[in-house]
């Protein structure tokens, strides 16, 4: 069980213990954590579980695919660490990462 | 197509014969059983007939998920309407491009609706929603589309183009024109009035757009696409810059509008959800969201096969039109439990296909969702109830799921 802290836009801070295999929208979700939509149900198709990964879990995190990428292009917040959440999937290797969550989904 | 025929039994007409692009469908909102057959018996179906020729039919959630999701093999070029693009006038809009022209244009476009923008704008729709409703009649029939669903979309694209907002009933005019060819909508629109009314939007947004050319001043539309350096010379490619003026008008027009207008008809068919409502009006984002999944203002997208490729079984081949049904998706029972009802109060009401998915997703989706949410609620703290009082109108298409006229009568809070 993992944990990993997402913090919000505002500052507010959650830290879970995540489950293994789970995306981490999906663990995120299923705790609770605001600031999340995930409009599609995690099927990288609609952009609204961004969030920014901490420097230091960024190679953990993996890479982003095609799919992935074309889809934060639509984010106008997009930065470089910018990950969709339901793409990492959770594993011990993510124990203690930490990421930020946007202003605003869309 | 012969329009004194009547509409085929849906359970009962071969599956070869039935044609899902058939605007009556929608007009005597005759389209459930079609579909649910579709879905149940060929979720991709290809229809070999049509008055715009062949077209496949994709009819289930998971599918059209899996159509947006590539658009290498499946591309919005020429156009991701059913019917063809139309010779005499045809516009170029980022809707209907690919990456990685399709990725610029949006760029620059969607600042204005990116909701840091339109938090700074809720005052502003609050204060003209509020002036609206105040001026509605209590107790006598009148027609809601008129003056409550039109007069506030169209005052919201006025606010986002700074549309001078005398004239902004031409806004929905040209979007009328715009989104129902002669072909799509039944004939009610000739070829000749369609070109002549775009071409009027044309001059009358060029000289717009030269009037205010080095203002710094202000934030709409027209000022940030001049402003982006890969949009800044649209002006001078006259049938791509009408082209996402008209996608940013009917984008924000006829969507918003029936959404408008479907809640009020929505919570009238299923007064139990009416009640919740007024009981806890917390419920109002819940409810936006499953109002706009139960309209589905807009019934399909369509795409174009880049190549041969195989799709659930099905040979689609290069060039054939595939055209995605979100007004079936949205009923999809294997996605969607009790997708046929209206609950307020359902556990994912984001998760429906009203928006599309994919990179070409409604970019306007949380100004649609901000407008209807501050709309009920101000109605709610005026009425307790907006009563429908006859069958609403519906609009001929197979693209716009919408009203033409829906009466309605206000009751006052006791």
């Amino acid at each position: 069980m993992p944990a990993i802290t997402l913090i919000e836009f505002n500052g507010e801070s959650h830290t879970i213990e995540a489950e293994n295999g789970k995306s981490l929208m999906q663990n995120a979700i299923d705790q609770g954590v605001p600031g999340i939509d995930a409009d599609c149900g995690g099927a990288c198709a609609c952009g609204t579980c961004h969030v920014f990964v901490e420097e230091a879990w960024l190679a953990s995190s993996g890479e982003a695919n095609a799919l992935e990428d074309a889809m934060l292009g639509i984010r106008p917040d997009r930065e470089d660490n910018s990950r969709l959440s339901c793409q990492i999937e959770v594993s011990d290797a993510l124990d203690g990462m930490v990421v930020r969550l946007p202003e605003f989904q869309m | 197509m012969n329009q004194a025929v009547e509409l085929p039994d849906a359970l009962t007409v071969p599956l070869a014969d039935m044609d899902v692009s058939d605007p009556r469908l929608l007009e005597q909102d005759a389209w459930r059983p079609y579909f649910a057959r579709l879905r149940k018996e060929d979720p991709v179906h290809y229809q070999a007939n049509s008055p715009f020729g062949p077209f496949w039919s994709i009819t289930r959630f998971e599918d059209i998920v899996a159509v947006e999701s590539d658009p290498a093999s499946f591309s919005s070029e020429p156009t991701i309407v059913i019917d063809n693009v139309p010779e005499s006038l045809p516009l170029e809009m980022f809707i209907a491009m690919d990456a990685p022209k399709h990725d610029v244009q949006r760029h620059a476009a969607q600042p204005v609706v990116a909701p840091q923008n339109l938090a700074g704008m809720e005052a502003l729709i609050r204060s003209r929603v509020s002036e609206c409703l105040d001026q509605l009649p209590v107790g006598e029939t009148f027609d809601w589309v008129e003056r409550v669903s039109i007069n506030l979309t169209t005052q919201m694209l006025a606010t986002l183009f700074d549309f001078p907002f005398e004239q902004r009933h031409k806004l929905p005019y040209w979007s009328d024109l715009a989104g129902n060819t002669p072909e799509m909508a039944g004939g009610a629109v000739t070829e000749q009035q369609r070109n002549d009314g775009l071409m009027e939007c044309l001059e009358v947004f060029t000289r717009i757009w030269h009037e205010r050319k080095g203002r710094t001043d202000s934030f709409d539309l027209i000022t940030l696409l001049q402003q982006d350096p890969n949009t800044a010379d649209l002006v001078d490619r006259p049938m791509e810059f009408l082209g996402n003026l008209v996608l940013l008008i009917v984008g924000g027009n006829d969507t918003t509008r029936n959404s408008i207008s479907g809640g009020v008809l929505a919570l009238n068919q299923n007064p139990t959800e009416y009640d919740k409502l007024r009981a806890n009006p917390g419920l109002i984002p819940s409810m936006v969201s499953e109002t706009i999944r139960w309209q589905t203002p807009l019934a399909h997208m369509r795409r174009t096969a880049t190549r041969d490729i195989e799709f659930k079984g099905k040979q689609i081949r290069k060039g054939d039109k595939v055209v995605m049904w979100y007004v079936s998706a949205n009923r999809d029972e294997d996605t969607i439990e009790n997708a046929d009802a209206f609950i307020i109060d359902r556990k994912n009401p984001r998760h429906h296909i009203s928006f599309g998915f994919g990179i070409h997703r409604c970019m306007g989706n949380r100004l649609a969702e901000m407008q209807l949410r501050i709309l009920w609620e101000e109605i709610l703290q005026r009425f307790h109830k907006v009563e429908v009082m006859a069958e609403p109108e519906r609009v001929r298409s197979n693209f716009v799921r919408g009203y033409k006229h829906l009466q309605v009568r206000l009751h006052p809070l006791s």
